[in-house]
């Protein structure tokens, strides 16, 4: 009796187990991947067809549906990737440092992206690919903390090492990602005076409306890619386990 | 504890005094890269000037980070690193001794050789005595959040490039405000601001650094 009241309240906890989590993955991932399509359908005709042309930027600032979703993942992801990777460290869960270590290259990308998009916006709008404002040169920065866990995860042979010593450095990273932030946006503010950036006009409604849908289509997405992602990473770490192989059979 | 900290620290700094060509090699280092300069920009004394403060700065970091090695890996490799986290003293105090004492063997030095750059590059007694001093405020920060990386990158292969992705992108804040100072002083601005978050960020990283860097040592060792 007592052990079934144990396992009820428990449940949820069930799925840091990494086959039930494999499983429980593979259900959900498809789900929050046609959210996403879904919302990217609906956003972008938002963004193309209903969102007005911009009196100063013309369409160009349409990239907005892409750049800033992406640019507020990076931040949100690493966040996250942090919480996780913290979670593993103290709770000696593996799961939560699997978790982690799929949400670092989804981060990564995001701010690459972030970046990209945004030297394709800043071409026509400031006519240069880049400037040092103070938000580049913070995503970039954040895109190199994302590159130093992802080296470091890589350079580290034994992998419960691995999980933990990357963990520090998340959680040494998400400390320093505020004070990086507020430097960076200090150093440039000394510098040059206020940026020529967007974001100094009041933005239409149906712009907004567009780009919030975009946010969400881009976060399912990335929720669909982590879970996708660490389904790969649970099954390459438990290579070596009796359901992985199983697993790997059927799928082969 | 106290007893512990002036242990580690005479050890370490007898160390450091007894290969003396380790911190030379750094301070060289720092001299050699800063007067590469020069020569990439051109001779122009108003140019120099201008950037002076931030090619120091730079130079102090990839010093900084080119002498982390000294901070673990010989302990690590001789295994006194393994009986340090078996003492029984808090390995928080042991690891801040350890930065202590690289700080005084390398931070130190640069931030007193910075002074002659002041002189070569004309900078004059105003922005020179300041450019001195946010290296003396500075370069804590920059030993105690290097050996962050440098005890997670215990003993991997490419150890070298490794500590220097990780560890660079922390630096900026230190960076930013060390050459702002600077900066603000030859514009004829107060460095006040600059100087007290450059202490601040050196304290801030004095008393969580040291977790950090024992957490990843206990990794690295176990």
């Amino acid at each position: 009796m007592t052990a079934t009241a144990t396992s009820d309240s428990l449940s949820i906890f069930r799925f840091a187990s990494p086959p039930e989590f494999y499983r429980l993955a593979g259900w959900l991932a498809p789900w929050f991947a046609v959210l996403a399509a879904l919302l990217a359908a609906i956003g972008l005709y938002l963004g193309f067809f209903v969102a007005p042309t911009d009196a100063q930027q013309g369409d160009v600032y349409r990239v907005i549906f892409i750049h800033v979703p992406a640019a507020w993942m990076a931040m949100f992801l690493y966040l996250v990737m942090a919480f996780w990777a913290g979670v593993g460290l103290v709770f000696n869960t593996r799961l939560s440092s699997l978790l982690a270590h799929a949400i670092a290259p989804t981060g990564a990308l995001m701010a690459a992206l972030a970046l990209w998009t945004g030297a394709f916006w800043g071409r026509p709008t400031w006519g240069t690919y880049w400037v040092w404002d103070a938000r580049l040169t913070s995503t970039l920065i954040l895109l190199f903390l994302y590159l130093g866990y992802l080296a470091l995860v890589a350079a580290i042979d034994e992998p419960r090492r691995a999980d933990r010593a990357s963990a520090v450095l998340a959680l040494v990273g998400a400390v320093n990602v505020p004070i990086i932030y507020f430097s960076v946006k200090w150093w440039n503010t000394l510098h040059q005076g206020s940026s020529i950036g967007p974001g100094s006009g009041q933005m239409a409604r149906s712009m907004l409306a567009a780009m919030l849908v975009m946010v969400f289509a881009v976060w399912m997405y990335c929720i669909a890619v982590i879970l996708i992602r660490v389904r790969a990473v649970i099954l390459e770490r438990e290579r070596t386990a009796g359901w992985a192989q199983a697993v790997a059979t059927a799928a082969s | 504890m106290s007893a512990t900290v002036f242990a580690v620290l005479r050890r370490d700094l007898l160390l450091a005094l007894r290969q003396r060509g380790d911190i030379a090699n750094t301070v060289l280092f720092f001299f050699v890269v800063v007067a590469m300069v020069p020569l990439a920009v051109g001779p122009e004394p108003k140019t120099l000037r201008l950037i002076a403060p931030g090619m120091v700065w730079v130079a102090a970091l990839l010093a900084a980070i080119l002498s982390l090695p000294r901070l673990f890996a010989h302990d690590h490799a001789d295994g006194t690193l393994e009986q340090l986290l078996l003492t029984g003293e808090p390995l928080v105090v042991i690891v801040l001794a350890k930065c202590a004492a690289h700080w005084l063997a390398t931070g130190l030095p640069i931030t007193l050789l910075a002074a002659v750059f002041g002189v070569v590059f004309d900078l004059g007694t105003d922005v020179t005595r300041v450019l001195v001093a946010t290296l003396l405020l500075g370069t804590p920060a920059l030993s105690l959040l290097g050996a962050v990386g440098a005890s997670l990158t215990l003993g991997l292969r490419g150890g070298g490039v490794l500590v220097a992705l990780l560890v660079l992108p922390l630096y900026v804040p230190a960076l930013i405000f060390g050459a702002g100072a600077v900066d603000a002083v030859a514009g004829g601005l107060s460095a006040q601001g600059h100087l007290l978050v450059l202490g601040a960020l050196s304290l801030g990283a004095s008393v969580l650094a040291p977790w950090a860097i024992a957490a990843a040592l206990r990794i690295s060792l176990e």
